[in-house]
């Protein structure tokens, strides 16, 4: 291990201070007594929280968001894992492309996802509706959730498979009771990715979403171009705060370096 | 381990997720090309022709070139200073040791995960004429007006700095961990001095992550769309914004389509112009 | 006069000793191994005679010169590290001709010193090539062009046949050691191999958990190891727990054995070893009895276990290309009585 220069520290200590700094001034702006933008310089008060109850629009946003998250994440799991399964392991005819196109999502602009959709559900009817919401969001976060079930499953030797076949098991059995555990944190990993991803989203949802079905990011960006306040603030604090608990939790599961380099 | 079989596992194994996707991605992308290719009337709203007036519009107007401009002037500057800032910040992070490296990969990349409005709300707090920017520079004295950066593309620049800067730093980070630390004590022991270790053998292996972050950073940077929106605001268009207000306000959708679509093309052809270069440049020297 | 010599050196992390009091001379043209089990301290050795870790105390002088302080970049050895540690980016000539482009020689005349570096390691025709386009081998190979080129005082290897395939490193013992003689370089060599030891060094440094265990040339080391531990570690060895019980006889399970213990105390505990090939095994009803176990064939010998009032032995016999013993045979062993080494206390 070779020591650091203090230049380098110095350097660091700035980099981490630039990294951490807007997040502090969110923070700190939320906790401000007054009833305007300020600091809370004469004393922290709780009455932006408060006032977050006395807004249903946010919360409302907010079970949007977690709603859709949780199903997006689910469904994207759900069509990832036999993928990975099968692109991983067979050598058949029309792999790469198959696999090309289900990450494709990764190369598309959000903003070209979202007019996209758009378009496309006004012309089906489904315009502004959740359900369109929904599939949007499983197409955005499905190539996170197949690549890091890829990586788990390209890594997986077949050898202990192999082994409960010629212990008696059936291919079923084998693969709920050797192959899933196995693979299991890299899934847990990719749902956990796309979870986040769907419920920080907004560009592409600020298109496909409606007043009735607007998630939390959108209604926090329509607020903030008419105006910013300390509720916005203290909304983004709890965000933060979440987010900081999920951070720490994946973490522990599985790493979060590693994690990252499946969603760079 | 791979089995070829001819058999039909795979097949039931992708094909919900195919079908999805064809469907619901195919098909909507497919319309959106369409869309672009129809002229709109402002009274009569989309027309059935087929024409490709909405590209030359877009590609024509000194309207849209300015926009252009300055995204793509955007998108350089802040990928340039991602590299000048993210790739030593990587460097240090390797080295640490292995308890502050956890910690500090959790700090730098952690923002990742709090969405984007978040973070641009910090900076357009920091930024506000009655925000932070300003009592510092009042305090310091070098300034008698509020400061604001907001609605400038100075803050637009730092701003999306700070969101895409662990995008960087992963990157770098990722092609560091595969450097063998003993080629760096070879450097040494054959008399290099610590610096010529870093730039003749340590960077150079570092590369491809260099370029592959910097790949990242522009392409989302020249699609942005929250934080320009935000701190950008009304005067400070980009791409993105633009595409913006032809659909949700003008509801001019052929030409919002046309913009998004030369996004889309623009994205492409830097992706795969990159892993083109890439496997020229460095398909001998890397496994 | 000793032109390598280290002096003490000590290195501790944090309460872990790694290298304890280490002293050594070597001779120019010397070659010397640090051998022993993982985790013995010889390769912490090895990257502080390098200058990558500095000692927690000791000197370490070079042709009378201290260069404990020296950074690595300013001692100018040549390394030769487990892994190759090759520069990627590089051709293998440019690889070799990096150490000279650090000591200021133009560019002709390095890429020239580089290409017959290169052929003098046989691989004059990857010259042009990448490491990632070359084999183990090859690649072990251009680490060493690379650190000889540079013409050192001292030669480092680190482990450097452990990754190679048997045959081939059978194959580099050789040409190692016959490079090393012809170029004269002094040079330590660090394994856990102890074949590779004995077969290329002139001196063998035996260590045990960062101290040294003897210090001798490779036939003394191996007729004459000092402890159990030197004597199990360097070869196979058999070694017997018995009791002393008069000046010449000791105890062994159920049997009993002439041996001079003039040196020992009575009823002191000792142990015995002898080396399976020094055990002498035929039918004539002579000797020491015992009963074969196992029979394995190792083609040029073989390896017999056996079982008698002692215990159970391992015996070595050349092939004859007659049918050896089978198991359940009855056989008889005798050894010459220097063929014996007796060692009390721990290893």
């Amino acid at each position: 291990m070779q020591r650091l220069s203090p230049a380098a520290l110095i350097f660091h200590g700035f980099f981490v201070a630039f990294i951490i700094a807007p997040l502090l001034m969110v923070i700190a702006v939320s906790f401000t007594d007054k009833g305007y933008l300020s600091l809370p310089v004469d004393g922290l008060s709780l009455r932006w929280f408060r006032a977050i109850l006395d807004n249903p629009d946010f919360i409302h946003a907010f079970w949007i968001s977690t709603w859709l998250a949780l199903i997006s994440a689910t469904a994207a799991v759900i069509i990832a894992v036999p993928a990975a399964l099968a692109i991983a392991r067979h050598k058949f005819l029309g792999r790469d492309i198959i696999s090309a196109f289900l990450l494709s999502p990764l190369m598309i602009p959000h903003l070209v996802l979202g007019v996209a959709f758009l378009q496309f559900y006004s012309k089906i009817g489904l315009g502004g509706s959740f359900y369109g919401l929904v599939a949007a969001h499983v197409i955005l976060v499905t190539p996170y959730a197949l690549r890091l079930a890829l990586s788990s499953v390209t890594g997986l030797s077949t050898d202990a498979e192999s082994a409960a076949l010629t212990l008696g098991a059936s291919k079923l059995t084998v693969f709920c009771r050797i192959t899933l555990p196995m693979i299991l944190p890299g899934v847990a990993g990719g749902w956990i990715l796309s979870f986040i991803t769907s419920f920080d989203e907004l560009t592409m949802s600020v298109f496909v979403s409606s007043p009735s079905t607007q998630t939390l990011p959108v209604k926090m960006y329509h607020h903030i171009t008419q105006t910013i306040d300390p509720l916005i603030a203290s909304v983004s604090t709890v965000l933060i705060v979440l987010t900081f608990l999920v951070m720490l939790i994946l973490d522990r599961l599985y790493g979060l370096d590693k994690v990252f380099v499946g969603k760079g | 381990m791979e089995l070829t079989q001819r058999s039909n596992t795979p097949y039931f194994l992708t094909g919900p997720g195919v079908i999805f996707f064809a469907v619901l991605l195919g098909t909507p992308m497919i319309m959106t090309l369409l869309l672009s290719l129809h002229s709109y009337d402002f009274n009569t709203g989309i027309q059935a022709d087929w024409t490709i007036a909405n590209y030359i519009e877009v590609l024509g107007d000194s309207y849209f070139h300015k926009i252009f401009t300055r995204t793509f002037g955007l998108a350089l500057l802040v990928t340039v200073i991602c590299v000048v800032i993210g790739v030593p910040e990587a460097y240090i992070l390797s080295r640490l040791s292995n308890r502050w490296r956890s910690i500090f990969l959790l700090v730098v990349l952690g923002p990742l995960l709090i969405s984007v409005v978040v973070r641009t709300l910090g900076w357009a707090l920091f930024f506000g004429g009655s925000g932070v920017l300003t009592m510092i520079s009042q305090a310091l004295g070098f300034a008698e007006e509020p400061v604001s950066l907001m609605f400038t593309f100075t803050g637009m620049t730092i701003a999306l700095v700070h969101v895409l800067v662990p995008f960087m730093v992963i990157a770098v980070w990722a092609a560091l961990q595969k450097i063998d630390p003993q080629s760096e004590d070879a450097g040494l022991s054959l008399g290099a001095s610590k610096s010529t270790v870093l730039w003749r053998i340590t960077l150079p292996q570092a590369m491809p992550g260099i370029l592959s972050g910097s790949l990242m950073v522009f392409a989302l940077t020249a699609s942005a769309f929250a934080t320009p929106a935000i701190i950008g605001g009304r005067r400070m268009k980009v791409v993105a914004t633009a595409a913006y207000d032809e659909y949700l306000s003008t509801l001019n959708w052929p030409l919002g389509a046309a913009i998004a679509m030369l996004l889309l093309i623009a994205n492409i052809v830097i992706i795969v112009s990159y892993n083109k270069f890439i496997e020229r440049r460095f398909a001998k020297v890397f496994e | 006069m000793s032109f390598l010599t280290f002096e003490a050196l000590n290195k501790t992390f944090n309460d872990f000793v790694a290298v304890r009091d280490m002293s050594l001379s070597v001779e120019r043209g010397e070659f010397i191994s640090l051998l022993g089990p993982s985790g013995c301290g010889k390769t912490t050795t090895l990257q502080m005679i390098a200058g990558l870790l500095p000692p927690t105390s000791g000197k370490i002088l070079l042709d009378g010169k201290d260069i404990t302080a020296t950074p690595p970049n300013k001692r100018g050895l040549g390394i030769v590290f487990q892994s190759y540690a090759l520069f990627p980016h590089m051709s293998a000539t440019d690889n070799v001709a990096f150490g000279l482009e650090m000591r200021g020689i133009e560019k002709n005349e390095r890429l020239e010193r580089a290409r017959k570096a290169l052929d003098q390691v046989k691989l004059g025709q990857f010259a042009d090539r990448h490491p990632k386009d070359m084999s183990g081998g090859q690649r072990q190979r251009v680490a060493l062009a690379r650190a000889l080129v540079i013409e050192p005082p001292v030669l480092l290897l680190d482990e450097p046949l452990s990754n190679l395939d048997a045959k081939l490193r059978e194959e580099m013992r050789i040409e190692l050691r016959m490079l090393q003689q012809d170029i004269g370089v002094t040079t330590i060599l660090v394994t856990h191999d102890q074949e590779e030891a004995l077969s290329m060094s002139d001196r063998i440094v035996v260590m045990k958990q960062g101290g040294i265990s003897q210090i001798a040339a490779p036939l003394d080391l191996y007729e004459r190891p000092v402890n159990t531990f030197v004597s199990d570690f360097v070869g196979k060895t058999n070694l017997l727990t018995g009791t002393i019980v008069s000046d010449n006889e000791v105890i062994i399970g159920e049997d009993t054995i002439s041996i001079d213990t003039r040196q020992y105390q009575h009823k002191s505990s000792v142990i015995l070893s002898i080396r399976p090939e020094k055990l002498s095994m035929s039918c004539d009803k002579s000797g020491y009895e015992v009963r074969v176990e196992a029979a394995i064939f190792l083609g040029a010998s073989w390896l017999y276990s056996v079982s008698g009032a002692m215990g159970e032995l391992f015996v070595t016999q050349p092939n004859t290309g007659k049918a050896g013993y089978s198991k359940g045979d009855i056989a008889w062993l005798s050894w010459p009585e220097d063929a014996i080494t007796l060692y009390t206390g721990a290893a």
